[in-house]
């Protein structure tokens, strides 16, 4: 029993000082807090993968009652904790990924158009920026064939990140 | 409508996951910087340190010692003439580089910016012709310029270049060359870093001389042989000019002495390299001898000062108690020598990088290894206060004038030149620069208001965007170098102002590559550059890393928990980098956690170093130091041929030894000299030795007999 309580306190431990890490990247005046607009990355930066509601929704518990502009530390790392402990917003496994492009090739075709993707991706669900289709679409589309091959796409894009 | 939110969902945490990338690869390029400059503060309190303290043992040393800390020599007007003379100077007939001719014209000017760009070189003789006229230009100017808007449309203003002539190239094709209708303002540090600093000096002082009240020029930090020693300016020079480089070199360093420090425009608007302090007072500025400040890292220039050479000689014979006794320990309200940091104050709980917590450790860790060079250098005993005050000292108190008012000058000066702005409110020594501030917000008020000024226009600091407005937009940042750590890393801007003094920015970004970059290459191959650089930090404290992380693998498996490894490498390292983050880039495999650390060297090197444990700390000292050596070595390589006898060499390497925690026995040094002559005649190239370690790739450690060779890819033996 002592050395399960001992490896979870480690295990919590652990996942302190990561956050610590992660939230010291974004804190520009070294007083323990960071702009609003930048917990996001935070959060996503420590391998979740929350959509703009879900991110919304723990803003919530994290800002001050009188939003500042700024997050603090005290109030994120409790929050964060939580949050890594429940494994919530896990990342999308490759798979689900595809079959989420192949939803939206309804032609079955095996790769999108450009106008297809910026469609769906700037109307649909939580919209792109014009800026983050631009970028998408700028590693995205295939250069000689000028269209998206989304199963190569995928595995370009995981392959890197981990 | 589901599988839009799934791939959006992704997609942003992998635009996040850049995002991080990018924001750690600026911290570490910043961080191994400000670990350098730091580096140089401390070597530089250690010369101080022995400038008061050194009591040579025997001629050799003395013969060293003068040759470091040899007063500049104050030139009377007419040996100034005699000896920068470039009518002596005969054009070959074979030079094809650009001719210019006095008084100089605007076609002249345009001319060297077209050499210059089709990568000529202007002679010599030319080079010190226009430093001369510079000169005679710049003893006219205040110290202050005082500019107005009102004969023109707009005042553009430029930042740090840093030797980087594309950068100045790509501003005047934007914005035009220097006018009457287009007049400039240059905010220092023109030098050092880059390998076109000459160039962009010498275009920058022929637009001077012919626009003389459309072009101004500001002093940086950068324009000083001390700090020019290190970053490489003086090299460049040296390189360039083989003959008569230290004659260009010393005309320089009085030229630097006379640019002026800070400009005003519609005495509205300031502008100055670095900043400001709380106790900034533009009327004092106005009134100082500038020139007296030929480096502003040392204090000014007294005529009643012995040559130190002279005093040293007279010092001899004494002992070391005899001279403890002349120093004064108390705390005297007024200082003979202002050493850089001052007294620091810090508030508690700010975190580890917070310009108050840097400026206390480091002034810790000055202080102590000030106590161990004096331990080592002989003064075995204490002093009768107990504390050694960095701030205090006095050792001829006959020859040294205690003058409060000549220290607040000089604070003023470095204050204006080194000073960075800080979100914190307050005013704190500048502990990670070695000179000037941190000045927060209240500080910006209170001192703009006090002049009048509505905008501080600064440079210094290299930013991610060329410029940032901070202290509610009160303070500008402009820094006119782009890809500055690497290709990718910035961009570079320039502000015009118009009569309405409201700032309109210009950004460009110098770049060879017309195809746009993807997010992913661009923070890519900044970041490959950043992690390289980090690399080889790890790589050069490998034995006090392996140690550490010996003592957290007690039962000697060999491996130890990625946790920990963080723990280690920052106690280590003391770079205050986010490492649980950086650590999927530098650590490739882990399993169950556990890293094993003596592979994970081997992955971080190129080769494997077979040479014994104890060669092996020495060479990484000596690696990790190269810094302070090569500034050294050219100090003490007086007549600037780049080479140093063996003599030389050894005595050097002791002095920098007492400097840092090694001890190492003279039989390694004498090794290690003699294995670096490689052309066995008893003299060591400056630049052969200290290219070996900018070549890490290409290193190869051998041991043969005992001793330690560096060979170079086709290098002789």
């Amino acid at each position: 029993m002592a050395e399960e309580k001992e490896s979870a306190e480690a295990m919590i431990s652990e996942i302190h000082k990561q956050i610590t890490d992660a939230f010291d990247v974004f804190d520009h005046e070294f007083n323990k807090t960071v702009d609003v607009r930048e917990v996001g990355t935070i959060i996503r930066s420590l391998s979740c993968c929350p959509s703009e509601g879900e991110l919304h929704d723990l803003l919530a518990e994290i800002e001050e009652e009188e939003p500042t502009g700024y997050i603090r530390f005290e109030k994120f790392l409790p929050t964060m904790t939580k949050v890594l402990m429940e494994r919530r917003y896990r990342p999308i496994p490759e798979d689900v990924l595809l079959q989420a492009f192949e939803v939206l090739d309804q032609e079955k075709k095996g790769h999108l158009e450009p106008e297809e993707l910026t469609k769906y991706m700037s109307e649909e669900g939580e919209p792109f920026t014009q800026e983050e289709m631009e970028e998408m679409l700028s590693a995205a589309v295939d250069p000689d064939k000028n269209v998206i091959l989304y199963k190569d796409y995928v595995g370009m894009m995981t392959v890197e990140d981990n | 409508m589901k599988a839009a939110v799934l791939i959006q969902r992704w997609y942003r945490q992998y635009v996040a996951r850049m995002e991080v990338r990018r924001r750690c690869t600026w911290t570490i390029f910043q961080s191994i910087e400000y670990a350098g400059e730091q580096d140089q503060i401390k070597l530089q309190n250690f010369f101080t340190y022995l400038m008061d303290h050194f009591t040579p043992t025997n001629s050799n040393q003395r013969d060293l010692i003068s040759h470091i800390f040899t007063e500049d020599e104050v030139y009377k007007e007419t040996e100034l003439e005699k000896y920068f003379d470039h009518e002596t100077i005969e054009l070959p007939e074979s030079y094809t580089g650009p001719h210019i001719d006095f008084p100089l014209t605007a076609a002249h000017a345009a001319a060297l910016v077209e050499a210059f760009r089709h990568k000529q070189q202007l002679h010599a003789r030319y080079v010190l012709q226009l430093l001369h006229e510079t000169l005679k230009h710049l003893k006219l100017l205040p110290n202050i310029n005082r500019v107005c808007t009102c004969f023109c449309e707009e005042i553009t203003i430029c930042g740090d270049l840093h030797g980087q002539l594309d950068d100045l190239l790509l501003i005047f094709y934007k914005n035009g060359l220097p006018s009457v209708e287009k007049p400039y303002i240059f905010n220092g540090d023109y030098v050092d870093r880059g390998k076109n600093s000459i160039e962009i000096l010498l275009i920058l002082f022929a637009f001077l001389l012919v626009y003389p009240n459309e072009v101004h020029m500001n002093r940086g930090n950068h324009e000083d042989y001390i700090v020019n020693l290190r970053y490489g300016f003086t090299k460049e020079v040296m390189q360039k000019y083989k003959m008569h480089g230290r004659k260009i070199h010393k005309l320089l360093q009085i030229v630097f002495s006379w640019m002026p420090l800070a400009t005003v425009i519609d005495q509205k608007v300031l502008i100055t390299h670095g900043g400001i302090s709380d106790t900034t007072d533009l009327d004092i500025i106005a009134k100082v001898d500038r020139h007296k400040y030929v480096s502003v890292l040392r204090p000014p220039k007294k005529k009643k000062r012995h040559n130190m050479a002279e005093a040293l000689s007279i010092r001899g014979g004494r002992t070391s108690e005899g001279d403890i006794q002349t120093t004064n320990m108390d705390s005297r309200p007024s200082l003979r020598r202002l050493s850089l940091t001052s007294t620091p104050c810090y508030s508690p709980g700010t975190r580890k990088r917070s310009p108050h917590d840097i400026s206390r450790k480091v002034r810790r860790s000055v202080e102590e290894e000030l106590e161990k060079c004096r331990r080592q250098v002989g003064f075995s005993e204490p002093y009768e206060d107990g504390k050694f005050s960095l701030s205090f000292s006095e050792s001829d108190s006959e020859s040294f004038e205690v003058c409060e008012s000549d220290n607040a000058e000089w604070k003023q000066i470095v204050d204006i030149l080194w000073s960075d702005p800080m979100h914190q409110e307050g005013c704190v020594p500048n502990a990670v620069r070695g000179g000037g501030c941190y000045y927060g917000p209240d500080v910006t008020e209170k001192v703009l208001s006090r002049h009048n000024i509505q905008l501080l226009i600064r440079s210094h600091e290299c930013k991610q965007d060329g410029y940032e407005f901070c202290h509610n937009r009160k303070v500008l940042t402009i820094f006119s170098a782009s890809n500055y750590y690497e290709l990718g890393s910035n961009r570079g801007a320039y502000v015009k102002l118009g009569p309405d003094l409201i700032p309109h920015l210009v950004q460009y970004q110098v770049s060879r590559t017309t195809r746009k970059l993807t997010m992913k290459q661009r923070v890519s191959r900044v970041e490959r550059s950043a992690l390289r650089a980090l690399r080889e930090q790890l790589f050069s404290h490998k034995s006090d890393l392996i140690s550490a992380f010996e003592k957290y693998d007690k039962n000697k498996t060999g491996r130890i928990s990625l946790n920990d490894w963080a723990t280690v490498v920052e106690s280590v390292l003391h770079l205050g980098l986010p490492w649980r983050v950086l650590r999927s880039q530098l650590v490739q495999s882990a399993p169950e956690g556990l890293l094993e650390y003596h592979a994970w060297f081997d992955d971080l090197a190129i080769e494997q170093p077979t040479t014994e444990h104890v060669h092996q700390s020495l060479l990484e000292t000596l690696y990790r130091n190269r810094s302070n050596l090569e500034t050294i070595f050219r100090i003490i390589d007086s007549d600037n041929s780049g080479l140093v006898s063996f003599e030389e060499f050894c005595q050097t390497w002791k002095l920098l030894s007492s400097h840092l925690n090694m001890e190492i026995s003279n039989e390694a040094i004498s090794d290690l000299a003699r294995s670096i002559d490689f052309n066995k005649d008893g003299s060591i190239d400056i630049n052969e030795f200290l290219e070996a370690f900018r070549l890490v790739d290409k290193i190869h450690y051998t041991e043969r007999e005992g001793s330690l060779l560096l060979t170079t890819p086709g290098a002789l033996l």
